[in-house]
């Protein structure tokens, strides 16, 4: 076997590289995943959905000559209302009863906004020229696109962002009220029902900021959303729920594994790679927490 | 009792009947027979065990491959017949034909239940939504690396071998109807005989309480895995059927098709009402019907139709149709109905 990547070393470089900047979007959508996993005990499928959605806002101010950077203001802010209405028509009858109901009714919702957004913007995979151009590093050997670290520090500054707002506001603090008990923040006078449509409001924004900056770095395609899924459902279990360093590193470790998978097993076997790597980390974390005659629950 | 043997032999003469009644609607009434299998099969799990998979489209996928390639691989070489064109220069005989597909069959029904035995230890330890998740991470990598093996065909798909004249006879419909209806009965038996014994009680103890079941000293992970194994059994028999039926296998929009055949068994069995015997039987035939009447008049927008109909369900109906028919006729279940107890709740109502 001749793999690319043993034979020019500076690709490593390179693919790690790419899979922090790549890693730091990952982590943007986990955060999401997490805050509203954490506050309503919901694990929402059509998340990937949600991002994808959120590019298309980019991508087609990009179609109208608007630069498509913008989008990372506009998206989330049409994003939080396409959230608070999923809420209203969904989420919120499904909020206290079984896992299984919400992991089955957001199925429903992927698959609906996978067949609309084949409807209305068509199959093909498209991307939003942001037209930054490329900075090369060590003699040119190694290419990092700048929108790349542009999403990067666009990502960073909205967790943060995000994190000083749970931890000021009166809103956030309701929000992290309710996520530690719901029956006790509705008695001391939290509308818990406001709260939920705003947490999932606010992680449908960050789908939306995630999904303009993955249209300006990479492709998106109306099929792309369940691997997004599934990528920050494997972050929050390797995190755990409310670690937030835990969510930006084992993003990057994610991305960085990617990358690797990318150049070792081929390209055709990236999805698959990941996938199996949340069966292996769900059967790992299995066996070793059987051995304290635990389960995951 | 005799109701009952009046009601198999309606349903028999029926099946028999069917395709020479409705000779254009042999293609649906057999898929229809799949339906009803894979909705029983993840009944097993799903509504008896309490384990919700999104997986059981691995093993029914799995069976698909096996079978299209043992038929092929037993007379020809595999690689050049899915290298492109294979089926235009190698053709089965007859006889080359049904013996490959028997066992083919056979081999598409052991080597799915032998994986699930393997595998199933390690998964099954999972509860909950991570097993859900799980088990969907797991059909959808089987079909994203199933998608990259050349010698089944990778991206280009698997044409099965075409079915032979036998004479001047040409009775494919008939051929895949009667296999489908005899494994779907088989099926049927085979679920009915198992419910009628302590395993379903078993089963049923594992979903109410796991850890209470284990307590009364019941060796659950044993049942689970026999369990999920006699899902993957049948699960695999209905792939090998469907990949002759349809005749050309992809990896992900035909054999490993979360997005359809993954999520209807789910939705089959929960549209039927889960646990118990007949619900995924009623489920899966009003969805089908439901399913080809709207994929006919509204062809494309079936996949917005699917996703509404599942929200709909998953949230007003969540009974199904039998929880349904027990609510309203609670005698026909065989439940003591105190007739005061009814008319206090009717007027607390």
């Amino acid at each position: 076997m001749d793999f690319l990547i043993f034979q020019v070393p500076m690709l490593t470089v390179q693919a790690v590289l790419d899979g922090l900047l790549l890693g730091i979007l990952f982590a943007l959508i986990a955060y999401g995943m997490a805050l509203q996993w954490g506050v309503m005990n919901i694990i929402n499928i059509a998340q990937g959905d949600l991002v994808i959605l959120g590019g298309y806002i980019a991508y087609f101010m990009y179609l109208y000559g608007i630069h498509p950077a913008w989008g990372v203001i506009v998206s989330p802010i049409i994003m939080y209302f396409v959230g608070v209405i999923i809420y209203k028509l969904v989420i919120n009858k499904v909020v206290d009863r079984d896992l299984f109901i919400s992991i089955l009714a957001t199925f429903g919702i992927s698959i609906l906004f996978m067949q609309l957004m084949n409807f209305a913007f068509g199959a093909d995979v498209v991307l939003a020229n942001s037209g930054y151009g490329t900075t090369m590093l060590f003699d040119n050997s190694v290419t990092l696109p700048n929108s790349k670290i542009f999403s990067a520090f666009i990502s960073i500054l909205f967790a943060i962002g995000l994190v000083i707002y749970m931890k000021k506001s009166k809103l956030g603090r309701a929000i992290r009220a309710t996520a530690q008990n719901a029956r006790a923040a509705k008695i001391l006078g939290v509308d818990t029902e406001k709260v939920y449509a705003a947490t999932f409001g606010i992680n449908a924004a960050l789908c939306g900021v995630a999904g303009a900056l993955i249209s300006i770095t990479f492709t998106i395609h109306p099929y792309m959303g369940l691997p997004y899924t599934i990528r920050s459902f494997m972050i929050v279990i390797v995190a755990g729920l409310g670690n937030l360093p835990g969510v930006a590193m084992s993003g990057m470790g994610l991305g960085v594994f990617e990358e690797f998978a990318d150049y070792i097993l081929g390209t055709e076997f990236r999805i698959g790679s990941v996938f199996l790597l949340l069966v292996l980390i769900l059967v790992y974390r299995r066996f070793k927490l059987s051995k304290k005659r635990e389960y995951l629950k | 009792m005799n109701k009952n043997i009046i009601l198999y032999a309606a349903i028999l003469i029926f099946g028999i009947a069917a395709p020479f009644v409705f000779p254009a609607f042999k293609v649906q009434l057999s898929i229809l027979c799949i339906l009803i299998i894979l909705a029983i099969t993840w009944n097993v799990q799903g509504g008896e065990m309490g384990y919700n998979t999104f997986g059981n489209i691995l093993f029914y996928g799995l069976g698909m491959y096996l079978c299209a390639s043992v038929q092929v691989g037993m007379f020809f070489p595999l690689a050049e017949w899915t290298e492109g064109g294979g089926e235009k220069t190698f053709v089965h005989t007859p006889a080359q034909f049904f013996q490959g597909f028997a066992v083919g069959l056979a081999v598409a029904a052991i080597v799915p239940a032998i994986v699930a035995g393997l595998i199933d230890y390690s998964i099954l330890g999972l509860r909950g939504h991570y097993f859900a998740i799980c088990t969907l991470g797991l059909g959808v990598a089987a079909g994203e690396i199933s998608g990259g093996i050349e010698i089944i065909g990778a991206g280009q798909g698997f044409t099965t071998p075409p079915f032979p004249k036998v004479g001047s006879l040409e009775a494919r419909g008939e051929f895949f109807y009667f296999c489908s209806f005899a494994v779907l009965i088989f099926t049927f038996l085979a679920v009915k005989a198992i419910y009628s014994t302590r395993f379903k009680l078993v089963l049923n103890a594992i979903r109410d309480n796991e850890d209470k079941a284990e307590a009364m000293g019941i060796q659950t992970m044993k049942y689970k895995i026999i369990g999920w194994m006699i899902s993957a059994f049948f699960c695999g028999l209905a792939g090998g059927i469907m990949g002759g039926l349809v005749g050309y296998i992809d990896s992900t929009d035909v054999a490993f098709d979360g997005r359809e055949m993954g999520v209807f068994m789910v939705l089959m069995a929960i549209l039927g009402g889960k646990g118990t015997l007949w619900g995924p039987v009623i489920g899966a035939t009003v969805f089908h019907i439901f399913k080809e009447g709207f994929w006919t008049f509204f062809l494309g927008w079936q996949y917005v139709a699917l996703g509404v109909l599942i929200v709909v369900i998953v949230i007003y109906f969540p009974e199904g149709i039998m929880g349904w028919l027990r609510e309203k006729y609670p005698e026909r279940f065989g439940e003591v109905v105190d007739e005061a107890d009814r008319k206090a709740q009717v007027e607390l109502k």
